[in-house]
């Protein structure tokens, strides 16, 4: 399908299907996200995206949380594409639903979106969401990672990084935020079921964000992207930095951007310029307790080493392939 | 044709004729052999345009027909007791998003303690989920309300729970008569959504209803359920003009036209009921018997209609609201509250327990009822129970 009818618009090489005038507003303006929301641009640029990828051919099932309670209240809702939200933890079970009735319709040609929040995917929805990579049901699945029950009042979930606070982690004398240890690796676990394709992505990237969906949208089988959202309410941040601090996420390597095919690791994209984690993490409020008085460098080399490691592991220093 | 079948290989046979798209299975004791049977149905090409998904949980075998039913085909699933529990919160989302989808219950206990078998502590916690909840008496009625169903569920825009004794039915073989495809297509027509996921009609289900709205909607609920029973009844009349049997509708009376007390039941235990009656009132007695097919929605006119005429009303019930008492009897004395006749209650056959003849022979034979009688409670057990606990009592060890 041609990229854009609009004069000019395909010319430019690097521009977003999101930049277009031809693009679908998915979710269109309107709604009740906040200012500055990481989840209303990730999820407005993703499912433009697979919806020009698959010529407007797309369906979509939402988990409860922020996106759906932000973009729908009856009798508005700021959706342009077929929309279905039954709860909170069976969105990928629902999109399974969605694509068997498709295939004994004979119209595979629709795409199938299951979408949620860190705590939809990784935590309550953890089991239908693994027993659709196990069945490799022909649905790509988009996690919105905020890092933190945002909807009910910014508590821990399973994404949550070591030592961040939330109104449930809250640092004490003996706690600095969430527990050391502690946090899975959703796009990992996805990874484990060596589905044909797991990506992350971030709105810090907004052109490899459309990229790995458009990408994902039209391979047969289960998908599963995991987008990094900050949140300038749960994080505690300006409302106009939401951008920035995805890309300090990505230039520190605390968010490492990758893809993996049948479970194995395929490409990933090396940092181009790279920072510490404390400018970062000093931008946010979640983490302030990191420094000032009671500064700690052993809190802070715990982070430091889970970006350490994503560098070693997703091969994203210079050396890496692009 | 007649064949001897396994209950939950004639609800197989049922559920295969109405030709479902999407059938999702989980497996849980004693619904198993329903999917099992449909799987096979399914694999061999019987039910070739059918898919059928083994998933990982009960929660997810309702969502998965949620998400197809949604997507505009027929869709099925069957569960039992936990299952029931484990994916409650898709059962009310099924029926607020007025999906429908049929699923059998294979009556069980709910735990704790554990335990496998029979009686209603799973319908009764489903009872105000917005479902219409059928019960079946025979493997056959089983067999036929899984046919009428699909047909209810899919003219009133709610999903129907087939509720069908575990084991008691489920498990037994009896003879049962299988309708024929072509009949069964002459019943039923093909399903064709008011609503669905279109991409050429984009339209978002299942949206925020805020205060403003909520109220109302739940009072159309309400509405819809009771035109419901109009509708049971209209296709419990369809069916019994085209098949012969009069196994749908919203109450099954036996012997009730000049009865002076009326049991009331759910489920396969009328059987037993209307034996034991046979015999009292061939010594002069008047007994007679109702089952309730629709138990949701609840047919209170129907019911209060046939019950005014007797002097008693005895429910037999298989499950009970602890800390209140029975559960169908409550509703029962509410319908007759500005009548004469009095209500009374045993609640029995809990955990499978058997329900013998010669247990409900006695009870209807006392001179006085209690309000509430747990039939066959095991005294020495319970005043064990109660020696030990004051025995600890006295000793005062705080």
């Amino acid at each position: 399908m041609s990229s854009s009818t609009l004069s000019g618009e395909s010319s430019k090489k690097n521009s977003t299907i999101q930049s277009r005038r031809s693009r679908n507003n998915s979710l269109t303006s309107g709604h009740r996200a906040c200012q500055g929301c990481g989840e209303a641009l990730g999820a407005r640029c993703a499912i433009d995206a697979a919806y020009h990828a698959a010529a407007g051919k797309i369906t979509v099932v939402n988990a409860t949380g922020c996106l759906e309670v932000f973009s729908c209240s009856f009798p508005e809702n700021a959706w342009n594409v077929p929309w279905l939200h039954s709860l909170f933890g069976n969105a990928a079970a629902v999109a399974t639903g969605v694509a068997a009735a498709l295939h004994s319709q004979g119209k595979e040609d629709v795409r199938v979106i299951a979408q949620g929040g860190d705590g939809a995917t990784g935590d309550i929805g953890m089991g239908c969401l693994s027993g659709m990579f196990d069945r490799n049901d022909d649905v790509l699945y988009i996690c919105y990672d905020n890092q933190a029950y945002m909807n009910t009042g910014v508590q821990r979930s399973g994404t949550t990084p070591p030592l961040a606070r939330t109104a449930t982690t809250v640092p004490h004398k003996n706690y600095a935020g969430s527990d050391p240890q502690t946090g899975k690796n959703v796009a990992q676990i996805a990874m484990a079921h060596e589905i044909p394709y797991v990506a992350t992505a971030s709105i810090g990237n907004i052109q490899d964000l459309e990229k790995k969906v458009s990408k994902a949208i039209n391979i047969r089988g289960s998908k599963y992207v995991h987008v990094h959202v900050p949140c300038p309410l749960g994080w505690g941040y300006d409302t106009a930095e939401t951008i920035k601090i995805a890309r300090l996420a990505i230039q520190c390597g605390l968010f490492p951007l990758f893809e993996a095919e049948y479970g194995k690791l395929a490409r990933s994209t090396a940092i181009e310029d790279p920072i510490s984690i404390e400018d970062y993490l000093k931008p946010q409020k979640r983490f302030a307790h990191l420094f000032g008085k009671n500064a700690s460098s052993e809190s802070l080399d715990i982070l430091r080493k889970i970006a350490n490691s994503n560098i070693e592991k997703y091969r994203l220093g210079k050396t890496a392939d692009d | 044709m007649r064949y001897q079948l396994e209950g939950s290989q004639a609800i197989a046979k049922a559920v295969a004729l109405c030709r479902p798209k999407v059938v999702c299975a989980y497996p849980i004791t004693p619904q198993t052999h329903v999917v099992e049977g449909i799987g096979e149905v399914v694999r061999s090409g019987e039910l070739s345009d059918c898919k059928f998904i083994n998933v990982e949980s009960e929660m997810a075998a309702l969502s998965v027909a949620i998400g197809s039913q949604a997507t505009g085909v027929r869709s099925y699933t069957a569960t039992s007791s936990q299952g029931l529990l484990y994916m409650m919160e898709a059962v009310y989302n099924a029926s607020g998003l007025e999906l429908p989808i049929v699923m059998t219950l294979g009556n069980r206990a709910i735990g704790s303690p554990i335990n496998i078998w029979n009686d209603h502590s799973d319908a009764m916690a489903g009872r105000d989920s917005g479902w219409i909840m059928l019960f079946a008496e025979t493997n056959q009625e089983a067999l036929d309300l899984h046919i009428q169903a699909f047909k209810i569920a899919e003219k009133i825009g709610l999903p129907v729970m087939v509720c069908v004794d575990g084991f008691i039915l489920t498990h037994a073989y009896e003879p049962v008569d299988i309708p024929s495809q072509k009949e069964v297509d002459a019943f039923l027509p093909s399903y064709v959504p008011t609503v669905s996921l279109d991409i050429h009609k984009p339209l978002a289900i299942g949206t925020m209803v805020s205060p403003e709205y909520f109220m109302e909607v739940r009072y159309l609920a309400h509405q819809k359920q009771i035109d419901a029973l109009q509708v049971i009844c209209c296709i419990g009349e369809e069916f019994k003009k085209q098949f012969g049997r009069n196994s749908g509708g919203l109450l099954s009376e036996y012997k009730t036209e000049d009865a002076e007390v009326i049991v009331v039941t759910l489920g396969s235990i009328a059987g037993t009921i209307k034996d034991v009656i046979d015999d009292l009132n061939s010594r002069g007695k008047k007994f007679g018997v109702i089952s309730i097919v629709s138990y949701r929605p609840f047919p209170a006119d129907a019911l209060k209609d046939s019950l005014k005429r007797a002097k008693m009303v005895i429910v037999v019930e298989k499950a009970f609201a602890v800390g209140i008492g029975g559960i169908l009897s409550h509703e029962i004395e509410l319908i007759m509250k500005d009548t004469e006749v009095e209500v009374f209650s045993i609640i029995a056959g809990l955990g499978g327990r058997s329900i013998t003849k010669p247990m409900l022979q006695e009870y209807f034979l006392r001179k006085k009822y209690e309000k509430a009688t747990f039939l066959g409670l095991k005294k020495k057990i319970i005043a064990d129970k109660y020696e030990v606990r004051s025995c600890s009592n006295q000793e005062g060890s705080v």
